[in-house]
């Protein structure tokens, strides 16, 4: 097996004690991120992206991945302690967790809770060892056209899959396109949507607008809610683990079904809510004893559990081996990525082995150290949440600012975090979502330059993404796919008349 | 339960009132957010169709992809606008006075402090916000807000300038002393 050999490789690169400390520094801070309210995943690692600056790629991105698994670990400490989602995916968490602990059975929940996060990633983790080599050597026969189609799949399928209102959706993805393209046109050369400043001169970058829209944007919608949390924060003893440990053959069907759904709908983009959504449905559905969910079934914790887990870490996979990222989250690593000189896609795997593969080989050991961190630390981290949000709230200001800032030097940055800020603050409220415009701004000028590439190329001929049996399947499921909703309900007519008596 | 349980309470005296009154409607935000972008999306489309929308010899011109991407963004906003106003469900309120008094509580001080930064600097932009913020927002002891102030801005610092590089913009009291 080449992968394994490369894999063993990746954890050599890894197990130097400088690494391995970053990656507990990054736990930590990722768990701190995961409980405090106002923050979360994508805007965790958007925050602490510019500690990483100085850093070698490899280092930087055990300890943003770090980052990122504490967030993911952290949201299911709130949620189950305190009934408060850290993150939309951890709201199916709530349903069985919260009764858990209130009956006293808390530290049985987080068990299971952080047990099933690990088997979800772990499985996502397998998946990508062994798929993402495949497909980026498959990708490297990849031109112009072809990326062109793939980046039109990834924006389709958000329009036609995404459960907001289609012209929000449409809305967010455009203005993400057109605030990538401000700034010199790779191409020619050429000045645009500039209107002689020069402060826009250098474009917008992404991760200024990522800081404002997530970091500084959630903080004026937190402060909006009540504050108030009331819980009990129950150390876990060893003897619990095992207890809930020993049971867990037993689950096997619910773990594995929801891994499969995490994979799945991780790789398609945005996929970690319906993940665990579905996950959780689906195990209620083929429980006996439907009634009992809902009053604190540890199955509640371990299916929305695994599956958003998986998704999580599986929207790493087309990131790495396409470029093409398949969460918020994977988004801003992969603007990571841009900022430390390399750049994603397939070529990654051929020209930098060793930062792919200590990437996977961390995703492993991240879990494990991670799953043990949280294991013994809980009653610590649950405290965190006695510090009052009027110390938080600026603290965090002062670094989503520092962070804005590092990037490219300049103060008009910080303004314009301010103005993403406002722009995420009223987007989120009128149900724009944010992550089609995340999207669009890192893949915008790579898309834009695929397509200008393919027309120079064809000499302007549009059939040239319909040229050959791959091209033209890609781009026609991408038409499908943004036509999804029209074609879902024409065939369900279709049904309904080969069926009319049933239904 | 164990004996290592421990309870964590936390109030919010100032939490927002539930029966405060609406400020504005969901619905009227989105028609102001929809005319907006198209506005937006006219500045820019101008912009592009001056730059080039045409193909030329090495293929399209530089305003061609945006050009178009403008043209759908005002189409999507025309649609969002329209159906703002079509929709018969009732309106629900945007924000309500008691939230956006405690948005402000947060919103005014930011801007504050990016004024601040500009002209003295980030570090006693930060350090004059996470104290004020505390002491007049938070409500929080005087001593208390100034030490977590003081102790913060200074690992900033330290972690940033210092340790790993990475340089903040300075005013006149970083100068003083020296930096």
């Amino acid at each position: 097996m080449e992968a394994f050999g490369l894999l063993l490789h990746g954890f050599a690169v890894l197990l130097t004690w400088k690494t391995l400390a970053l990656m507990m520094l990054g736990l930590v801070l990722g768990i701190f991120v995961g409980v405090l309210p106002g923050l979360g995943g994508p805007n965790g690692v958007a925050i602490l992206l510019p500690l990483t600056f100085t850093m070698d790629p490899t280092s930087a991105i055990v300890m943003l991945s770090c980052i990122y698994w504490g967030a993911l670990f952290g949201g299911a400490i709130t949620s189950i302690l305190f009934n408060i989602p850290g993150e939309a995916w951890s709201v199916a968490t709530t349903f069985d967790g919260y009764p858990m602990a209130q009956q006293g059975r808390a530290a049985e929940a987080l068990t299971a809770a952080f047990t099933s996060s690990f088997i979800g990633s772990l499985a996502a983790v397998l998946l990508i060892t062994f798929l993402a080599p495949l497909i980026s050597s498959f990708a490297l026969k990849f031109g112009p056209p072809e990326f062109f189609a793939v980046y039109l799949l990834t924006f389709c399928s958000f329009v036609g899959l995404g459960r907001e209102a289609k012209h929000k959706t449409v809305i967010s993805m455009t203005l993400g396109l057109l605030l990538a393209g401000i700034g010199m046109d790779t191409v020619s050369g050429q000045l645009r949507m500039t209107f002689g400043s020069s402060e826009l001169l250098r474009g917008i970058n992404f991760l200024v607008a990522v800081i404002g829209l997530f970091g500084i944007s959630e903080i004026l919608l937190t402060m909006e809610e009540r504050l108030a949390l009331r819980g009990h924060a129950a150390a876990i003893s060893l003897r619990v683990v095992l207890s809930v440990w020993k049971d867990l053959p037993k689950y096997w069907m619910t773990l594995l079904r929801s891994s499969v759904i995490g994979c799945w709908l991780g790789i398609t983009p945005g996929g970690a809510i319906a993940a665990s959504f579905m996950g959780y449905n689906l195990a209620k559905r083929f429980a006996k004893d439907q009634d009992s969910f809902g009053k604190g079934r540890i199955e509640g914790v371990f299916a929305p559990e695994t599956a958003a887990h998986a998704s999580g870490t599986s929207a790493l996979l087309p990131m790495l081996a396409l470029g093409i990222p398949g969460s918020g989250t994977a988004a801003i690593l992969l603007g990571g990525l841009m900022v430390w000189g390399l750049n994603p896609g397939p070529l990654l795997f051929v020209e930098h082995k060793d930062f792919v593969w200590g990437l996977i080989a961390s995703m492993y050991l991240g879990n494990v150290v991670g799953l043990v961190l949280v294991l013994t630390t809980v009653p610590v981290f649950a405290s965190v949440l006695r510090v009052p949000f009027a110390a938080v709230a600026p603290m965090i200001v002062v670094s989503c600012a520092i962070g804005a800032y590092a990037i490219q030097n300049a103060m008009f940055d910080i303004w314009l975090m301010l103005g993403f800020g406002v722009v995420g603050y009223v987007f989120k409220k009128i149900g724009i979502p944010l992550a089609p415009l995340t999207l669009a701004l890192v893949l915008g000028s790579r898309a834009e330059d695929a397509f200008r590439l393919s027309m120079i190329g064809s000499g302007g001929d549009i059939k040239v993404f319909w040229s050959n049996y791959l091209v033209g399947s890609i781009t026609t499921l991408a038409i499908a796919l943004l036509f999804w909703p029209l074609i879902d309900k024409g065939l369900g007519g279709v049904r309904l008349l080969w069926q009319p008596g049933k239904v | 339960m164990s004996d290592t349980d421990i309870e964590i309470i936390v109030d919010d005296p100032t939490a927002p009132e539930d029966d405060s009154p609406a400020v504005t409607s969901g619905r009227a935000v989105d028609a102001v957010v929809s005319l907006l972008l198209l506005a937006l999306a006219m500045t820019l489309g101008y912009d592009n169709w001056r730059t080039g929308i045409a193909w030329d010899a090495t293929g399209p011109q530089p305003g061609y992809f945006p050009f178009y991407l403008s043209v759908v963004l005002a189409g999507a906003s025309l649609y969002g606008l329209l159906a703002a106003f079509l929709s018969r469900k009732a309106a629900e309120p945007f924000v309500t006075r008691a939230q956006i008094r405690r948005v402000m509580a947060v919103f005014v001080p930011t801007l504050l402090f990016c004024l601040v930064t500009q002209f003295l600097g980030l570090y006693v932009a930060s350090f004059l916000l996470i104290g004020g913020f505390m002491r007049f927002v938070g409500k929080i002891a005087l001593w208390k807000s100034l030490l977590t102030a003081f102790v913060f801005t200074a690992i900033m610092f330290v972690t940033f300038d210092i340790m790993f590089d990475v340089i903040m913009p300075k005013g006149p009291l970083e100068a003083a002393l020296g930096y």
